[in-house]
């Protein structure tokens, strides 16, 4: 489908992408697979997936995101245990309920035990749908840790190109490196938008123009986010008496859209947020005509990614980050909204809790699950939170 | 239920080896100028240390011996008030609350690092606990980065065994620019060769249990000995005391003896023990006569019975091998129902129980589908809950029930070998 036809208003934009996300199934995906030969879908388990080696293998990269509000979890509670996120059994339930069939496989990677645990238990239970698992480095120091993900990133082109029929060429990888550069300058330029002029574009909104991508090509999802971009940008609003938060805590399990309007409706610009963070994942853009963009792909990630509870840099400091990122926000206030039993997210936070409180920025916790209905609680322990920040 | 006088020699030995590496702990801490290093159990590289005279240091261990002692809860709590959640690692909460109690603990005062080596062997609170760690001292933290195990093979590729080869490197020169000397080969030859005798006593006393009945109990026992695995491999007071331990436990198999006066069920455990509740979780096997064949626990830091041995011609290859493959943490989830398997068949086990804790979930995450897929096996399989340092998630009279219903349940029905259990 393209975003051609489509009226220009972020208002309109915003109801196209949300019709997109909360349909079940992978229509764009199956559509996307019979407009051409050798072509496969995959889903990527979060946080970060190398889109570019799959796109470049004939596979449109899909986001898996758990299963929000409206799915019952009646099987995969019994293989994951009451302490285990949402997530992981909101996506095995998906599989077993038939919800996957659309795509030809599933690919995780080293973020935390359960997700570990769930290839395992994936591949098990699918035995006709191919399992992959990314190990990424944890030795940023290490300089072989590039040469080493080079060649995890070319065997991951040699499984994509099992699902396809098609192995990548060079210069498929170097087209694949443009295509997702243009979206995620794009999204940058959003987010840049918004940090400066938050009254234009809510994050309810840049929330599912950016989530949009999880599900159609990136063709598409880049015309779409320039649209937006260019109907933030002349878009006219006033701004409110709010504070200004940098949210963080929600790289994994995604919290609903009613749930982001929520925390924005207690009265929050959110400046900043680590929502989907693996689809914006590089701080600029990949190096597009290196004689080894592989290489190029594995310099980036260990060297120009963006921080997340599950990349462990020893090189910086994450709560000396997370300070630098509220300040250069202009952010009055962090909220870290954790998702219920996300251990990489709530090993954050007493490090970000001892940093905050001795930079003197104000800070909230709280925890959310996929499948919450009412916001009534968390609203309102927003709301005192921001009138006690507004009337201080 | 009668118990045996199981504590023999190798129990007196243990506590002994063990009291004088505490000493030197204390001793390190209080300034005897021998460096510290904490690292981790899974798949420990704990011989390279000893070719530099570097004292190890294992947070793990020091957690199980406060929640063993019933020390843990205090700091735990005082690690929750920092802003560590109840849904954490409780053994990160313990040792980060004892590392701001001053690090004094009933057994040792746990010296400052020299070392923050996070050897990130499949777990990966690992990288967390000691990212933390590093926030805390101020110190920068060596991350030894091991690919997990992710081909259908279950071996680990030439690219991951060269990239852990050059890793090692950088570690001796960290290890170099610490003790301000060079590595001195032989010495990390003999280290990784009294490694390879230990491992390969440890291997044979594993087999023991095959025998009927079991000389001794695979996890309550078990875990015994594995302290000095850790703490003393690679040193002679290691090896003496798995000879001694060899040669006790083969008298005893020899003689028909076990840990009961009677062997009436043989189980395979999975998971982590309940440490702070160790002698009731004991007694509520040993009152049906149960004794654990084998253990998947005992295998974290090490997989030896399966034909590992360390290589002293070839000494950071086999330490590389002992890290990527040799240990249950870094092989991935369904290579453990395989090991379990082995244990079944092997070891003539006909029941499976699952002890599943909240804190570490590597163990733990999707033992529901391990329940299931033994069960569908025809394999009597038991899933209980609780936890391997936090006190608090202990409930005595439901796990007693549970296991008192398991046994009587598979009392006189036939196992998948025809034999009554």
């Amino acid at each position: 489908m393209s975003t051609q036809s489509l009226p220009q208003s972020i208002e309109a934009l915003v109801e196209h992408c949300d019709r997109i996300i909360e349909e079940p199934g992978f229509a764009p995906a199956v559509a996307w697979k019979r407009a051409a030969p050798n072509r496969a879908a995959i889903g990527c388990f979060p946080v970060y997936t190398p889109t570019e080696v799959f796109y470049a293998s004939g596979v449109l990269p899909v986001g898996l995101a758990g299963g929000g509000n409206r799915m019952e979890i009646a099987h995969a509670d019994s293989r994951f245990q009451s302490f285990i996120c949402s997530i992981i059994k909101s996506t095995l339930e998906q599989g077993m309920t038939g919800l996957l069939e659309d795509l030809d496989g599933v690919v995780f990677h080293s973020i935390c035990d359960p997700a570990r645990n769930l290839a395992s238990v994936y591949t098990r239970n699918f035995p006709q749908t191919p399992v992959e698992y990314i190990h990424f480095p944890q030795n940023f120091e290490a300089e072989e840790a590039p040469q080493y993900l080079r060649d995890e990133y070319e065997r991951v082109a040699r499984f994509a190109g099992e699902l396809s029929g098609k192995q990548m060429t060079t210069e498929d990888l170097r087209a694949a490196i443009r295509i997702y550069n243009r979206v995620r300058e794009t999204i940058r330029r959003l987010y840049a938008l918004r940090r400066d002029s938050p009254h234009l574009l809510r994050t309810r909104e840049l929330y599912p123009l950016v989530r949009v991508g999880h599900l159609i090509p990136p063709e598409e999802h880049a015309e779409l986010l320039a649209d937006a971009l260019h109907a933030a940008a002349t878009r006219e609003g006033r701004e409110r008496d709010r504070i200004r938060v940098v949210l963080t805590g929600s790289f994994c399990e995604q919290p609903t859209l009613d749930l982001i309007a929520a925390i924005e409706d207690a009265g929050c610009y959110l400046v900043d947020d680590d929502f989907l963070i693996g689809r914006r994942w590089f701080n600029g853009n990949v190096p597009e005509n290196t004689a080894d963009p592989l290489l190029a792909l594995a310099e980036d990630y260990l060297n120009a990614s963006l921080p997340s509870p599950v990349k462990h840099d020893m090189r910086i400091s994450p709560s000396e980050l997370l300070v630098e990122r509220a300040r250069s926000h202009r952010a009055d206030a962090v909220i870290v909204l954790c998702a219920k039993f996300c251990e990489p997210s709530l090993f954050a936070y007493p490090i970000y809790r001892k940093a905050l409180q001795a930079a003197g920025i104000p800070h909230l916790f709280l925890e959310f699950e996929e499948k919450m209905w009412m916001f009534d609680r968390i609203k309102s322990e927003i709301e005192t939170f921001v009138e006690s920040l507004l009337f201080d | 239920m009668t118990e045996n006088h199981y504590q023999g020699k190798l129990h007196h030995l243990q506590k002994e080896l063990m009291s004088e590496y505490y000493a030197a702990l204390t001793a390190s801490a209080n300034g005897s100028g021998v460096p510290a290093a904490y690292l981790l159990i899974g798949g420990n590289p704990v011989e390279l240390l000893r070719a530099f005279d570097i004292l190890p240091v294992f947070p793990e261990v020091n957690a199980l011996q406060l929640a063993v002692r019933k020390q843990s809860l205090p700091f735990i709590q005082s690690a929750e008030f920092m802003g560590y959640s109840s849904d954490n690692c409780a053994y990160v909460k313990a040792d980060i609350g004892m590392y701001f109690g001053g690090r004094q603990t009933p057994f040792a005062t746990i010296p400052e690092p020299s070392l923050l080596l996070c050897n990130y062997v499949g777990c990966n609170v690992y990288l967390d606990w000691f990212g933390h760690l590093a926030e805390f001292t101020g110190q920068s933290a060596f991350q030894l980065d091991i690919p997990f195990i992710r081909s259908a093979s279950g071996k680990p590729s030439k690219e991951d065994i060269e990239y852990v080869l050059r890793q090692l490197h950088h570690l001796i020169e960290r290890c170099e620019e610490i003790t301000g000397r060079k590595l001195d080969e032989e010495k990390l030859r003999e280290a990784v060769r009294l490694s390879s005798l230990t491992g390969d006593l440890w291997a044979k006393i594993k087999h023991l249990t095959k025998r009927t009945p079991a000389p001794y109990d695979a996890y309550f026992d078990s875990v015994t000995m594995m302290a000095p695995l850790y703490c003393l491999r690679g040193t002679p007071q290691g090896l003496e005391f798995f000879e001694t331990a060899y040669a006790e436990l083969l008298a005893k198999a020899e003689a028909g003896i076990g840990p009961l006066e009677k062997e009436r069920f043989r189980y395979v455990i999975e998971g982590p023990p309940p440490w702070p509740h160790l002698r009731a979780f004991r007694d509520m096997f040993s009152r049906w006569d149960a004794v654990a064949v084998a253990s998947t626990y005992s295998t974290v830091g090490g997989l030896w019975e399966f034909g590992f041995s360390h290589d002293p011609d070839h000494p950071l290859e086999s330490i590389a091998r002992h890290l990527l493959e040799w240990n249950l943490t870094n092989r991935n989830f369904l290579q453990r129902y395989e090991q379990i398997e082995r244990y079944l068949e092997e070891w003539n086990a006909s029941a499976l129980v699952i002890h599943s804790v909240k804190s570490c979930r590597l163990f733990s995450a999707g033992q529901g589908d391990m329940r299931e897929y033994f069960t569908k096996r025809g394999v009597p399989t038991l899933l209980v809950e609780s936890d391997l340092e936090d006190p608090r998630y202990f409930s005595e009279a439901q796990m007693r029930n549970r296991i008192d219903a398991f046994f009587e349940s598979i009392a006189h029905r036939p196992t998948r070998e025809g034999v009554t259990a």
